[in-house]
């Protein structure tokens, strides 16, 4: 029905280079056209995943890897949509294959991230809520990652040492992953033994932010099968908002869309996000071989798993702890290692995952691979309300 | 004393701290901080927004702290202490508010235990709204 082909993925290895974002992107790009045997003239449309911390070049991204890369006439566009940047990017290219105006397109995101926590953009901005949440509460991400987590061990009385092996599971993957910023395994010990940062969150059970690059080349399914060799499908980008009310306090907001006059959506907006990607793709939860999700906390890993299906309310702790969702487990979880081994450049990370997702598909992820994938699920979402979540099949 | 942001919560010796949100006259939906123009309900095409402060107390849905000192435009106090933030649920206009809490640190809260909306001070003076024990 709705599916593209994905011909050709590249990244750019995760790290604090301390390098221009373009570089990242343009590697990945590169990249991503050498696997698809790809010339980047060959490429009728270029869409960019912005970069807002990068001057206006990562504003205007689309163009400035077009530039980078050799003026060719290809049309552009750029977008931003925070961590959820890269699905709005795929989901362009996509409609503008499926609409019949172009063939093939290339989708680059990259960033170069500052040090430390993220702060908001700066001036003096009392209009902004993300401004405003520094300056009136103090408000850091981290924060609220640790409300959702503190909220879980409350409902379902998680622990801080279930938190510990999400991120003994997921740095064990990410050492097997040449391109994860961090390649060494960690034991809980040492997990509950990093500085708290935000009660119950631990410094090892929050994501960093890295510098980091990822391209995907994709292209209408007539073009795929002109080709002869077989290729992935993307059979979903979902790209849903909220349903009012929202009653989970979402990031950076100070509070929730209140039930008073309007009762709560039958499903919160998490789990809302991964539907609308089952009813675009027509495959369910229980089809779903992988999953790349968006652990900004470790934590954060176990909701997505219950917000994806994979098990009812409560039950995340009993498939982690039965190894379910580690690598060669029946459902791995974030087999590329996940945030966790990668931090986050944001407008490269829902591309990561597609990349992630069409190497396991392939059978090409080495001693991560998931035996027999066949499904692929990413979830991810981006401030202020942007859904993210994609499903890939062979 | 000023107010670190206007027409969000007011403070007065007799009510105490009060947020001041508002409330659509067509559906009735609550909104906070304090909402002009639209109704955020999609079906709701009412675009008058009127002032209601919110009950005072509510129990908590969540907490948490801040271990390092948050970046500006926040100004910490110095020496730093850990600042306690706790989400809200107010029952009665079904929301969750987001706070600092005062006096209170991450180990004497809990997850539905009952706090009442005072203020405090910011490092640099003026006025926020903050959860406190209840009274
Ligand atoms: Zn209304």
């Amino acid at each position: 029905m709705s599916a593209v082909a994905v011909l050709g993925t590249g990244m750019h290895p995760w790290g604090k280079w301390g390098r221009p974002f373009l570089e990242y992107g343009v590697a990945a790009a590169r990249e991503a056209l050498r696997d698809a045997g790809l010339e980047w003239t060959d490429v009728q449309y270029v869409v960019g995943a912005d970069t807002i911390r990068n001057g206006y070049p990562g504003f205007v991204s689309g163009a400035s890897y077009a530039r980078e890369l050799g003026w060719s006439g290809a049309r552009v566009a750029s977008c931003y949509a925070a961590c959820a940047s890269g699905a709005q990017a795929l989901d362009i290219a996509r409609a503008r294959i499926l609409a019949g105006l172009c063939e093939v397109a290339l989708v680059i995101g990259a960033d170069a991230a500052p040090k430390g926590f993220f702060k908001p953009v700066g001036g003096d901005r009392p209009d902004d809520p993300d401004w405003l949440r520094f300056r009136l509460l103090g408000a850091t991400n981290p924060a609220y990652f640790a409300l959702y987590a503190r909220r879980r061990m409350a409902l379902h009385g998680s622990t801080p040492a279930d938190f510990a092996a999400v991120k003994v599971k997921n740095a064990l993957a990410g050492s097997l992953n040449p391109m994860a910023r961090y390649r060494k395994r960690v034991t809980a010990e040492e997990v509950l033994a990093s500085p708290m940062v935000a009660d119950p969150l631990r410094l090892m059970d929050i994501c960093a932010t890295s510098d980091g690059g990822a391209a995907v080349v994709l292209a209408s399914q007539e073009f795929a099968r002109r080709r002869s060799v077989p290729f992935v499908r993307l059979a979903a980008v979902s790209t849903v908002t909220p349903v009012f009310p929202n009653t989970v306090l979402e990031l950076p907001d100070f509070a929730t869309d209140s039930t008073a006059a309007v009762p709560a959506p039958e499903r919160p907006f998490r789990a809302a996000i991964a539907h609308a990607a089952y009813e675009e793709a027509g495959v369910g939860p229980e089809d779903v071989s992988l999953a790349e999700v968006y652990d900004l906390s470790t934590a954060l890993e176990l909701d997505w798993m219950e917000d994806l299906g994979l098990c009812p309310p409560g039950e995340a702790e009993k498939l982690l702890r039965d190894g379910r969702t580690a690598l060669g487990g029946s459902i791995p979880v974030n087999p590329s290692g996940g945030l966790a081994s990668f931090g986050e450049a944001i407008p490269a990370q829902a591309i990561a995952q597609l990349v992630e997702l069409t190497t396991q598909l392939r059978g090409g992820a080495g001693a991560r691979q998931t035996a027999d994938a066949r499904v692929g699920l990413a979830a991810n979402q981006g401030l202020f309300g942007h859904g993210s979540a994609i499903i890939a099949t062979v | 004393m000023t107010y670190a942001i206007d027409g969000w919560f007011a403070h007065s010796p007799e009510d105490g701290a009060r947020l001041l949100g508002t409330r659509c006259t067509a559906c009735g939906t609550v909104c906070f901080p304090p909402r002009r123009g639209s109704c955020p309900n999609p079906r709701c095409p009412g675009t008058d927004m009127e002032v209601l402060p919110l009950p005072r107390r509510g129990r908590v849905w969540s907490y948490t702290n801040a271990c390092y000192p948050p970046p500006a435009p926040y100004v910490a106090a110095e020496p730093y202490e850990p600042v306690t933030l706790a989400a809200v649920e107010l029952d009665e206009v079904g929301l969750v508010v987001l706070g600092q809490v005062k006096g209170l640190t991450v180990d004497q809260l809990e997850v539905g235990m009952e706090l009442e909306l005072t203020s405090g001070p910011l490092a640099d003076g003026p006025l926020v709204w903050m959860w406190g024990r209840a009274s």
